[in-house]
């Protein structure tokens, strides 16, 4: 089996439009979460959301590209720019015929649906743009990355709701670690905030209406996101033969399915991915340093989190620092997993950890260590990123430090 | 039908019940009502009477709506009905 790592990294969130910008807001503990902008918004109960902001589409795509992007593609290929451009690799021959692109996205093009549905029933007319459905298809960013990059090998988009991202990372590096192919591009990204897509979630009843504040006794539910993260999974030889900047190495993964409820996590299905994750990178309970928690911040996610957690590292779960970067750019659904593999990189790398932030009273029930607030300074040697989605279906990744 | 009457048969029909077995001091979980179950009563209540029912799923307990029993849950629709109309 081959050795994966990580040799690019991209992301727009909202805390930045790069990966430098985003690390330091991480660092900062900033929020990113804010009023939300968009066309009756009014009409909705939840108005507050991690939107990119200071965003100009016509600054970064052309007229004729626009016409054919999404938010959530646009967002994919700012981000597959920004990590390909740091990989240094290009895409000819041999190298483009196996190397592919793996996303995760969970709504589509929510914007595109949202704008267009208005225009048939509200407006009430009775054509739309031609090029609704390639635009709005969840597949088009993992399309539109591939075409960008000259990427011709396996190539898809994965849809698991909140865990897509992990999952799609997760198969990445299966391709990788099996030597199907040196190189995948991978991560995910999320556009769902426009009125239809809040107002959806609205009917769940399980968005808070004032901020997002995992972990603490005082979080009254989850804080939706956008944007995008994308890495370059690398196999080690292939990196280190053109001298490339190793970021951390992937070292395993796991998924399960807790076959149990729609919307209810469960402790086990969670604890089995965990697990799962520590026995295929032959780690040791006590290699772990970082988890970046899956802490969507509703009562029910974090208490079943940090319970499957204590289950599964006993005593060593009060020496792990966990912590929930929710709480700053929010929850990006099918892009959160990658957004949130960029936190693991920070810890391992630079040896910082990302605040959980909006901590303001300990839960019993969430009794670790979840870094309130501030960042941190440590060396860690692991990082786990979990997510755990609606539907039961768990994906959990490990990262090694690198060098 | 008056407000208790159609609270009750929406919440009958939520447990698969004649709207008889449907007593004013069960519990919602006494009826086998989950948390999703909740939440689709809830959506049914508000669209019946056109109101907006303050509740989240997150502090149930925090709410200044009532959903301890099926008598809470009336007294809370009748009081929202009358704030709302």
């Amino acid at each position: 089996m081959k050795r994966v790592v990580i040799t690019g990294a991209g992301t727009i969130n909202s805390l930045g439009q790069t990966v430098p910008d985003t690390f330091e807001a991480m660092r900062e503990g900033r929020c990113g979460i804010g009023e939300l902008e968009f066309r009756d918004v009014d009409r909705l109960a939840i108005k507050i959301g991690g939107q990119v902001k200071g965003y100009d589409p016509e600054a970064r795509f052309n007229r004729q590209q626009l016409a054919l992007y999404d938010r959530f593609t646009q967002f994919t290929l700012i981000a597959a720019r920004e990590a390909i451009s740091q990989s240094g690799l290009q895409f000819s021959g041999e190298l483009a015929a196996r190397a592919g692109v793996i996303l995760g996205n969970s709504g589509g093009g929510m914007t595109t649906l949202d704008d267009n549905y208005r225009t048939v029933y509200e407006d009430g007319k009775n054509r739309v743009h031609p090029f609704v459905v390639p635009k709005l298809m969840n597949n088009a960013a993992a399309s539109h990355v591939s075409m960008e990059l000259n990427l011709k090998g396996p190539s898809f988009t994965v849809a698991t709701a909140c865990a897509s991202s992990n999952h799609a990372m997760a198969q990445a590096f299966q391709m990788v670690h099996g030597g199907l192919t040196p190189v995948m591009v991978t991560g995910g990204s999320e556009s769902m905030l426009c009125f239809g897509g809040v107002k959806a979630w609205e009917g769940l009843r399980v968005m808070s209406k004032d901020g997002c504040r995992p972990f603490s006794a005082t979080r009254n539910g989850m804080v939706q996101g956008e944007g995008a993260g994308v890495f370059v999974f690398e196999e080690y030889e292939h990196a280190r033969a053109r001298g490339a900047e190793i970021l951390a190495e992937v070292a395993g993964y796991a998924m399960s399915s807790d076959a149990s409820d729609i919307v209810m996590p469960s402790k086990q299905g969670a604890a089995r991915a965990i697990r799962g994750t520590l026995k295929d990178a032959r780690m040791d309970l006590s290699d772990v340093g970082y988890i970046n928690a899956h802490g969507t911040g509703t009562a029910a996610n974090d208490k079943t989190e940090s319970a499957a957690v204590a289950d599964v590292f006993g005593a060593h779960a009060d020496n792990l620092m966990i912590s929930s970067t929710k709480s700053m750019h929010g929850h990006l659904i099918g892009g959160t997993g990658a957004v949130e593999l960029l936190a693991c990189i920070m810890a391992l790398r630079d040896g910082v950890i990302a605040p959980t932030i909006n901590y303001d009273e300990p839960d019993p029930e969430c009794a670790l260590d979840v870094v309130p607030n501030e960042a941190r300074e440590a060396k860690v040697e692991v990082a786990l990123s979990n997510a755990f989605a609606f539907g039961g279906l768990n994906a959990v990744l490990a990262l090694r430090r690198f060098g | 039908m008056n407000i208790k009457d159609r609270v009750v048969e929406i919440i009958a029909e939520q447990a698969v019940l004649e709207p008889s077995d449907v007593t004013m001091d069960s519990t919602l979980e006494d009826l086998g009502i989950d948390s999703l179950g909740l939440v689709e009563s809830i959506f049914a209540i508000e669209e019946e009477f056109d109101i907006s029912v303050p509740f989240n799923a997150n502090e149930p307990e925090k709410s200044d709506f009532d959903i301890s029993s099926v008598s809470s849950i009336i007294a809370g629709i009748e009081q929202l009905v009358k704030e709302q109309s």
